[in-house]
């Protein structure tokens, strides 16, 4: 549904992203896990058309969308939130929300119809006129979920939609984006919370230093060296080796 | 009947206004209210862009002079009528919007850039008025005196009163009817947050244009209705300053990206004006050191603007907002 062919990205002198390739199957939930700093959040802007790559390409549902504009992309399907939340802080909840309904449904109450019914999903039903300002972390970041399902999208990215959150809270969430699978989304998400990618994902990509140093299955990738070492520094998987504390 | 309601505040407004002129014979009164709800109307202009989209504009001028000369020289220049003299002052301030817009949009320029750029324009359209022959030069413009509703002369004030209450009653009910819109909902999105509303399918530039053509012809309608009142214009009053800060103020103190906020703020800031005129006696410029009070006092302790007074009082919130955080286990 998606693939990534060799894609650069670089800042004057910094490499965020060097030479990346990877693909999310339609249907599917892929992981991208990797340190701060990998370029995660990078190459999410640039599959979502905030950012044009150095180099590299980006498909689709097999048609190239390298350069095309962010809310043409929307257009075609790709849906995304934000790692550091963007809620449009003077409105009220439900009508953050509509703003993404209004992609699909130009007419007012069909917009607040699908709006009202997205923000029962993700548990915010009952906070629908409370300005968006008002919300904890856990609620704007249930805001940017909604907001971005709002506009109905085929293809999800969810840039660490878990973090900051509490364990309940995680465990609140799991299964809405389980759910949304269920429905028929396609979701690439940005994870740190191993707890859930290991729960939600069927394919796990990890970029270090920009580039991808492995893919796999959870299970796989969080027994991969190269992962280890990559988290927990050069070599550290020779010592947790040595030392068994067999842990993720 | 759901649909209509929003509509209600408005149309209560206009009858108020429509009113007016059946208690009000004095012709002070009347010249206030015409020069307060022409300003009005200028304002709800700048409002659409400013107020509802964010982008603050300090040369609405450029709108306001647009339309009151491009009406004039249709009329005295190329022979037409009053009336197709307001429609084209309107569409030539779509036209300047469409252009500053695009060259300011399109180049990315947002907050403080954007609000200079404007201020250079209507500044270079000032200069250029008042050099020109076509627009009466340094001399202006004298628009014949012909009496008469179809050369948009009316013998009495209380009529053209009528015309510019319909005028105002109109656009408020477009701008109530925008904000309920699609086109609404992504103007004010990207007021709040630009990259946000790209992420959810909002074409920023389109959205922008839109805001600043429909804002242009808007001021520019109030720029013909200065002309048709007066029946004179030059380039210090058409392309002056004054206006761009009057809709400016008008719009912040009667409350930001409000439908009524502009009609309230320009009339409250002229009473008090008058007023403070009127008590100093001659003092000049008694009534812009009013206006910087107004705005001071508006901005430190009205962020809803005045019509943000009314609104938090009559509309309680419901109760579920006492309800406790979800997901706080
Ligand atoms: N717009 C930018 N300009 C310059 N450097 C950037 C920009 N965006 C990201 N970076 C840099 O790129 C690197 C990768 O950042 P990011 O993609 O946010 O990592 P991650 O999401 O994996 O934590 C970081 O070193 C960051 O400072
Ligand atoms: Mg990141």
């Amino acid at each position: 549904m998606l693939t990534v062919d060799n894609v650069t990205m670089r800042f004057g002198g910094l490499t965020a992203v060097n030479d990346a390739s990877m693909q999310v199957k339609a249907g599917s939930i892929t992981g991208l896990i990797g340190p701060n700093g990998a370029g995660k959040t990078t190459l999410f802007t640039i599959v979502s058309g905030f950012l044009k790559p150095t180099a590299g390409k980006v498909a689709f549902e097999g048609e190239t969308i390298t350069g095309v504009a962010a809310h043409r992309l929307a257009e075609r399907g790709i849906g995304r939130t934000f790692q550091i939340v963007k809620p449009f802080a003077g409105l009220s909840v439900l009508e953050n929300i509509v703003v993404g309904a209004f992609l699909r449904h130009p007419r007012r109450p069909d917009a607040e119809r699908l709006a009202a019914a997205v923000a029962e999903k993700v548990g915010l039903g009952d906070r629908l006129d409370a300005p968006a300002s008002s919300l904890t972390v856990a609620g704007r970041k249930r805001l940017e979920l909604a907001r971005a399902l709002a506009t109905e999208p085929r293809l999800l990215l969810l840039d660490e939609v878990l973090a900051g959150l509490n364990p309940s809270e995680v465990r609140d969430i799991l299964p809405v984006i389980r759910s949304l699978r269920d429905d028929g989304i396609t979701i690439l998400m940005i994870e740190h919370v191993m707890q859930a990618v290991v729960s939600l994902c069927d394919e796990v990509f990890v970029l270090a230093q920009g580039a991808i140093i492995a893919r796999g299955t959870p299970a796989e990738v969080v027994a991969d060296q190269k992962v280890i070492e990559a988290y927990l520094g050069h070599g550290a998987a020779a010592r947790l080796k040595g030392g068994e504390a067999a842990d993720a | 009947m759901r649909t209509l309601r929003p509509y209600l505040p408005v149309l209560v407004l206009g009858v108020l206004l429509a009113l007016a002129p059946l208690f009000v014979t004095s012709n002070v009164v009347l010249n206030f209210l015409v020069f307060t709800l022409t300003v009005a109307l200028a304002a709800q202009g700048w409002n659409l862009l400013g107020g509802f989209g964010g982008q603050f504009s300090f040369g609405h001028a450029a709108f306001f002079g647009t339309g009151a000369y491009a009406s004039a020289i249709w009329q005295m220049q190329l022979g037409f009528d009053a009336w197709t003299g307001f429609v084209a002052g309107t569409l030539a301030g779509a036209l300047a919007g469409l252009v500053i817009g695009f060259l300011s949009f399109r180049a990315g320029l947002r907050g403080s850039y954007f609000a200079l750029v404007t201020l250079a324009f209507a500044e270079v359209f000032r200069v250029l008025a008042n050099s020109s022959e076509v627009t009466g030069g340094a001399a202006g413009l004298l628009l014949p005196l012909k009496i008469g509703a179809e050369n948009l002369q009316f013998a009495d004030r209380a009529t053209f009163l009528g015309f510019v209450v319909a005028l105002v009653i109109v656009v408020l009910l477009l701008v109530q009817w925008i904000r309920g819109s699609r086109f609404g909902a992504q103007l004010v999105a990207l007021r709040e947050n630009e990259e946000a509303a790209r992420a959810l399918g909002v074409d920023v530039l389109v959205v922008k244009l839109k805001a600043i053509c429909l804002s242009g012809a808007i001021t520019a309608a109030a720029g013909v209705l200065y002309l048709q009142y007066f029946l004179f214009i030059d380039s210090g009053i058409a392309y002056g300053t004054w206006i761009s800060v009057e809709v400016l103020l008008a719009a912040i103190v009667g409350g930001l990206g409000t439908v009524l906020g502009p009609v309230v703020g320009a009339l409250a800031l002229h009473g008090v004006g008058e007023l403070a005129k009127s008590l100093a006696g001659g003092l000049p410029g008694i009534d812009l050191a009013v206006y910087g009070a107004v705005l001071v006092v508006a901005v430190a302790f009205l962020p809803g603007g005045l019509v943000g007074i009314v609104r938090r009082r009559d509309r309680p919130r419901p109760v579920r907002d006492a309800a406790p955080v979800e997901g706080e286990a």
